[in-house]
């Protein structure tokens, strides 16, 4: 049976390890974003989205591609919100859905590149065939 | 145990606070069938006149030797009960409480669980009780004299208001001048009266009250005794300006060539000399030598101070004086600096010289800074056409760059800092990078509104991301949140509400007057409601923004509350002691000092003593500890240090302790 959006929600925040409730929403990751403008949901109100548990708004939005997983929001936030790790949570979600991981691992060595933070690599290869 | 207590219990339901948790009728039940209670009952609330009157009553008719309450912390009302059962003749420490409140009803949910542990605190006081011996509180002289740390508003108003009743009063202050970070001060909201107008004034008035004397460019050396008897060190560094010749003519600072050191007093904004007086109103006015500037002190040569004051008051050779006086009460007022902001490089601000900190642009904006008041660029002296001003950098902040709680005076200096750029600049630009804007106070919030709406001063919803260099413009990406926009501003000069944080000395000052304080160096108060202004060690008080962040109004109604609790206690004669203190069994002692060692208040000393031995030498000398009462604070850490078992805290014996454990694992 699929998970209802209470569950998923749950999920997100529990293989994130992000407590929302420690947001106290000052924007400053939006404000930091550089990918901010290929966005439709933005890095804030992502935040406010998992807390509030609207998980299947988010698992259809543009943002989850478009994020750069460069952590400029993780690094600047000044409670430890860490919004790029729901971001990569609610991406995870949609991939691991049966089918939808079209990235071979055969395709992989060709693709790395070695100045990239290691997480920031797993998250573009998730990204890839996107 | 002694078949002679007679010990009544009497458990109080505090409302609902312990009787919804914990069956109190059966706590009485149960503690009724002990070994020596004569007499148990339970009470809406013991600490009222009612209930107090149950207990006074009780040991009357039953000729109770001793009483159980069950109640709230012994923090709360132990000094209600003991005072209760001494006006019905018991002796004070005759009395013991049982924490069902906050150890019990407060912590717990399941009434049978809660109720079977009640009973076991009752028990475990009761324990106790059986082994008490009365204790009579013995006496000590106060000294009339109180010693302030710290000569900014907070410690001037309290000095002020001390000396007013009639007690001497000495102000220590680090900096060469008293007035502290007020002085630095351009406008003060929210009434935009100049600092300087209504401080400077009261400087004065420091500086010529006969009761106060004041120690400037002067630090805590060291402090020991109890409320009442502090002794303290201060060290009186060398200005090498003698104070009694200086006419503080400012000719030292003219002659001097030595111009390159930081101007503290203007945030590191221009440049002082190495002879200097910090500013045109400070008290004293004589100057000071930075000797690590000065150039006699560094190659020996100069002297062009020297030779042209006609004082003579230069003095090379002048050394630190240790001054050593007694006091009856302290108040500490160390005050604050904003955080160091080395950790936000995202706002550039160790980068471009035209992001400052609030403080910074204070200068900037006063009469008396380093640009004579123009609002001008640090960098290249330019006029500025549009400020951005971000709040809340580095307060609120859990991540570890910065500090978790609100520094407080940030919306309202940075409303005042943006309401003062429009009313003497219409023409630049200002916007306000905000989270939340909190401005309760009397007319706080229409402070802040008044910016809005009558200064046109742009409020954004959100926060600055990074701030970066473009050519000679500052460019400043943040996020419109109400808008959900990310916004671009090009800006020319960048205001950052640097969280505050307690002055650093303040650890140094807390250890040496066994204060407590909190994570984040704020001196903790003994109850945070009840008693704000008094430290938890008896006879240090506090004063300012060393025990939170506050603003001036704020600060100076603390400073007036810590006054008048050194003037309660500077007003009594003598003062009762805690007779639960330590004392040495001689029979025991091996004299070896390990209690003198660990000793925090220097309470213990040694003596020798002839003790009768037997055999044909009849006596010999025997090196013992000696506890001296007056000094001791029944910390208890000799006893635990004591090798031999010699050293005994009276009214926490090990035996009445190891009674508890006993009465908790039955």
């Amino acid at each position: 049976m699929p998970a209802t959006e209470k569950e998923l929600a749950e999920t997100i925040r529990r293989i994130s390890g992000v407590d929302t409730r420690k947001c106290m929403k000052c924007g400053k990751c939006s404000g930091t974003c550089p990918a901010f403008g290929e966005m439709d949901i933005h890095p804030h109100k992502f935040v406010s989205m998992v807390e509030k548990g609207e998980i299947d708004e988010l698992m259809q939005s543009k943002s989850l591609w478009t994020c750069l997983s460069c952590f400029a929001c993780v690094e600047r936030c000044p409670r430890n919100v860490e919004p790029a790790r729901l971001i990569e949570a609610v991406r995870l979600a949609v991939i691991r859905r049966q089918g939808e991981n079209y990235l071979k691992a055969d395709q992989i060595p060709e693709l790395l590149d070695e100045k990239l933070p290691q997480q920031a690599i797993t998250s573009a290869f998730r990204k890839y065939s996107k | 145990m002694s078949s002679l207590h007679k010990i009544g219990v009497f458990v109080c339901w505090c409302g609902s606070n312990i009787a919804a948790t914990v069956d109190v009728a059966a706590v009485a039940e149960a503690m009724r069938a002990e070994p020596n209670v004569v007499y148990a009952t339970d009470y809406q609330y013991m600490c009222s006149e009612g209930g107090q009157s149950r207990i006074r009553e009780a040991i009357k008719e039953y000729g109770l030797t001793g009483v159980v309450i069950c109640s709230c912390s012994p923090r709360m009302h132990e000094a209600t009960f003991r005072k209760a059962a001494q006006s019905a003749g018991l002796n004070p420490y005759m009395v013991e409480i049982a924490n069902i409140r906050e150890h019990c009803s407060w912590i717990h949910k399941d009434r049978m669980d809660a109720t079977a542990k009640a009973i076991v605190l009752a028990r475990t006081a009761l324990a106790k009780l059986n082994l008490n011996q009365p204790l009579t509180a013995g006496e000590s002289n106060v000294v009339k004299r109180a010693l302030v740390i710290g000569g900014g508003i907070a410690g001037i108003q309290s000095a002020l208001d001390i000396a007013e009743a009639g007690y001497e009063v000495d102000i220590v202050e680090k900096t060469p001048t008293i007035g502290g970070r007020m002085a630095q001060l351009d406008k003060t909201f929210p009434t935009l009266d100049c600092a300087a107008c209504i401080l400077t004034p009261k400087m004065v008035d420091a500086a010529q009250n006969e009761k106060i004397t004041l120690y400037t460019y002067s630090e805590m050396e060291s402090v020991s005794g109890f409320v009442g008897n502090f002794t303290a060190k201060i060290r009186k560094k060398a200005r090498h300006v003698n104070e009694d010749l200086c006419t503080g003519c400012g000719l030292c600072q003219e002659k001097c060539p030595s111009r390159k050191a930081k101007n503290e007093f203007n945030m590191g904004l221009n440049t002082r000399t190495a002879i200097y007086i910090p500013f045109a109103q400070a008290i004293p006015n004589v100057p000071v030598i930075d000797t690590e500037q000065c150039i006699h002190f560094k190659t020996g040569k100069c002297g062009l101070c020297q030779m042209n004051c006609s004082a003579k008051a230069i003095d090379f050779e002048q050394q630190d004086e240790i001054i050593e006086r007694q006091y009856g009460a302290i108040v500490v007022a160390t005050g604050f600096r904003p955080i160091s902001l080395e950790r936000f490089d995202e706002f550039g601000y160790s980068q471009n010289p035209d992001v400052v900190t609030s403080l910074e642009f204070e200068r900037i904006m006063n009469a008396a800074g380093p640009t004579k008041g123009q609002l001008v660029r640090p960098s290249d002296g330019k006029h500025p056409h549009c400020i951005v001003f971000v709040q809340c950098v580095g307060s609120r902040d859990t991540s570890g760059c910065g500090k978790p709680y609100c520094s407080k005076i940030c919306c309202m200096y940075t409303a005042k800092h943006a309401m003062l750029v429009r009313e003497k600049y219409p023409d630049v630009e200002v916007h306000v990078f905000y989270i939340d804007v909190r401005t309760p106070g009397k007319n706080f919030d229409e402070f802040y509104r008044r910016a809005v709406e009558q200064y046109d001063v742009d409020y954004i919803k959100g926060m600055v991301g990074k701030v970066s260099s473009h050519g000679d413009k500052l460019q400043v990406q943040g996020s419109d949140l109400i808008a959900d926009k990310q916004i671009i501003i090009d800006a020319d000069m960048v205001v950052l509400a640097a969280a505050i944080e307690p002055d650093p000395e303040v650890r140094k000052i807390a250890t040496m007057l066994t204060a407590s304080i909190d994570t984040n160096n704020f001196l903790t108060e003994a109850h945070p409601k009840l008693r704000p202004v008094e430290s938890p060690t008896a006879g240090v008080f506090l004063s300012g923004v060393c025990q939170g962040p506050k603003d001036i109004p704020e600060t100076v109604a603390q400073a007036s509350a810590a006054a008048a609790k050194v003037i309660g206690l500077l007003a009594k004669d003598k003062l009762k002691r805690n007779p639960c203190v330590a004392h040495s069994d001689e029979m025991l002692c091996n004299g070896c000092s390990a209690c003198e060692k660990v000793c925090p208040y220097g309470a213990i000393s040694y003596m020798d003593k002839e003790f009768r031995v037997p055999g044909p030498k009849r006596t010999e000398i025997r090196r013992i500890a000696v506890v001296n009462e007056a000094v001791c604070q029944g910390c208890g850490a000799c006893t635990v240090t004591c090798p031999s078992g010699a050293m005994d805290l009276k009214g926490f014996s090990t035996k009445q302790i190891m009674a508890e454990v006993d009465a908790i694992c039955r």
